[in-house]
């Protein structure tokens, strides 16, 4: 089974987000770089799926980014990934979710799959589009937001549950399909000393928008950042004291109801 | 492009979800400006019977689909259907509730017309000729405002609670049905089953009160008390990453950037100390309440009105307090 993971490099949960001086962007100083928390996810129920169907199953890690995010497929392989494709050109600059299931579409369609796992979101750009899009563009099911995964014993279908509002769905799949992973599906495995060592032999292929056969990024961009913005400032906490906690409680209470009008 | 808006509504219960009235608020907004024309498109068993409840809303037109083939939700079925229509209506935008049939059909849909999409939108505005949508990225760390380029169709989806609900503005609007060439057959991914959350109450990403434990809960059991109070206000139980970490919480009920996004106008946090990542998840609530017995913990930066003292002691008394006045 040719089983897929998709990977992005995102800054890290914890970074301090500070919109840069000319008003375009981000400033990358002191930002680490991680994996997207989703995408681990999606790595690691790979690597359980091919565990499970054993034989010549095989992970394969496909990212588009920059030059830097080698290290982070190298994580993903040191996990226990078999290979990865490596979209990497000078001439991507912030890419929207079209281009980059675009450029996925492309190096999948040249890999061939049975099954793809990628993040529910990335935590950058938090747009949740790439599988939705990319399971268009290659026509498959998609089934997101994927809380546990099990494949059928022909394997050729899969059931998966996926979280909605108030509740969760049971889904039925055919394969080849597309499953975007939310916290709680698995447990990710830290990489190993010998699976570090073993990553450094393992095969990253870089393409470039040429070898995908694109002569430039494919299509116009679709749209503008007019402006970025800070979060909205916080007016300030009023705390509420009293000798006694139950006067704190009650007033508490009536600044709800009378002054913030919200019970 | 005429400027015309497709609001995609969602049904529950054979009624019409309160997001539906929300993203025809957002759409009226947008035509106060352009002069477009707004019309609804709702899928699913029972799509008709609802549609009656918004024709009092100057709608231009409700289009229908309830085929046997859509009782269900299915991504492939429900998109064939939204496509079709917003492919014969030539719809200016699209907007649809950043919920999880929205997030799941939107992208689909959006890649179907060769469209442009906008996820998980806070606001939406005209700016002159221009539709312009805001959206936390990073979490919420920062905000854009982003707007199409050319004139592709352009998909928006809105976060429930954020756009105040339309109201009735009398009048009527014809209904229409949409023959749907669906098959049941051809639909490769399909729900088959569901389940609900237990204890009956709200779901975190739609209430309008949330109260939510943290690591300081001590243990699942200690849950209870909140739940007292949440059971009172009509409320939705959330907890932090660390909360749930511990074991005190299942996943599903975590708020944080790892966890459900919310929203509501009252969230009600409980020896929760307020890192990075739970703020990102809560930080656009109306009215924070902090309950902490760190006085430095940075929830309290965040918080509306904050108490310093034992969640286990104020609580309670706080429950109290409440059902003298409710």
């Amino acid at each position: 089974m040719k089983i897929l993971a998709l990977l992005k490099r995102v800054p890290d949960t914890e970074a301090k987000i500070l919109i840069n001086q000319e008003g375009t962007g981000i400033k990358d100083e002191g930002v680490k770089y991680v994996i997207n928390t989703y995408d681990e996810y999606a790595v690691e129920e790979g690597l359980r799926l091919k565990e499970k169907m054993g034989g010549t199953s095989t992970v394969t890690v496909i990212c588009v980014g920059p030059e830097e995010a080698t290290e982070l497929i190298r994580t993903a392989l040191a996990m226990g990934a078999d290979d990865a494709v490596h979209v990497c050109d000078k001439t991507l600059e912030r890419p929207d979710p079209f281009v980059i299931a675009a450029l996925m579409a492309k190096a999948i369609k040249a890999e061939g799959f049975d099954i793809i796992f990628c993040g529910k979101q990335a935590i950058d750009d938090d747009m949740g589009q790439v599988q939705s899009i990319l399971a268009e563009m290659l026509d498959i099911p998609q089934v997101n937001v994927a809380t546990a995964f099990e494949i059928a014993a022909d394997a050729k279908r899969a059931t998966v549950r996926r979280r909605v509002e108030g509740g969760d769905e049971k889904v039925e799949t055919s394969l080849p399909v597309i499953i975007s992973c939310e916290k709680g599906l698995n447990d990710p495995r830290y990489a190993s000393l010998p699976g570090i060592m073993k990553a450094k032999k393992k095969e990253i292929r870089k393409k470039t928008l040429a070898d995908l056969g694109f002569s430039q990024v494919p299509g116009e961009a679709r749209s503008t950042i007019l402006r970025w913005l800070p979060p909205p400032k916080s007016s300030g906490c009023t705390m509420v004291k009293a000798e006694e906690m139950r006067d704190a409680a009650k007033e508490l209470v009536r600044l709800l109801r009378e002054e913030a009008k919200v019970v | 492009m005429a400027n015309d808006i497709l609001v995609f509504g969602e049904i529950r219960g054979g009624g019409i979800k309160k997001i539906t009235k929300e993203l025809i608020g957002a759409a009226r907004r947008v035509s106060a400006e352009t002069g477009g024309a707004i019309d609804t498109a709702l899928i699913g068993a029972g799509a008709r019977a609802a549609a009656e409840g918004l024709t009092g809303y100057g709608l231009r037109k409700i289009v229908v689909a309830e085929d046997e083939a859509l009782a269900r939700y299915s991504t492939e079925g429900y998109a064939a259907v939204l496509s079709d229509i917003a492919k014969r209506g030539a719809y200016s935008y699209v907007f649809l509730g950043a919920t999880a049939m929205g997030r799941d059909l939107g992208p689909r849909v959006a890649a179907r017309a060769d469209g442009v999409m906008f996820s998980d939108c806070v606001d939406v505005r005209m700016e002159g000729s221009r539709c312009v949508a805001r959206r936390p990225v990073y979490s919420g760390r920062a905000y854009i405002e982003i707007a199409r380029s050319g004139d592709r169709q352009n998909y928006i989806s809105i976060r429930p609670n954020n756009i105040a609900p339309a109201e009735p503005s009398g009048g009527g609007t014809p209904i229409e049905t949409h023959a749907s060439n669906v098959m049941r057959d051809a639909i490769r991914a399909m729900v088959t089953e569901i389940f609900p959350l237990e204890g009956g109450r709200p779901d975190l990403t739609e209430a309008d009160v949330i109260v939510t434990g943290g690591r300081a809960m001590k243990d699942k059991a200690n849950f209870k008390i909140l739940e007292d109070l949440a059971d009172l206000l009509g409320a939705a139980v959330g907890a932090s990453r660390a909360a749930v970490d511990a074991g005190f919480a299942p996943v599903a009920i975590q708020v944080g950037q790892t966890g459900k996004i919310v929203n509501p106008k009252l969230y009600i946090a409980c020896g929760i100390s307020g890192a990075i990542q739970h703020l990102a998840g809560m930080r656009t609530s109306k009215v924070i309440v902090a309950i902490n017995k760190d006085p430095n913990a940075p929830i309290f930066e965040r918080a509306t009105y904050g108490i310093v003292g034992d969640l286990f002691e104020v609580v309670p008394l706080l429950t109290e307090e409440l059902k003298k006045v409710l």
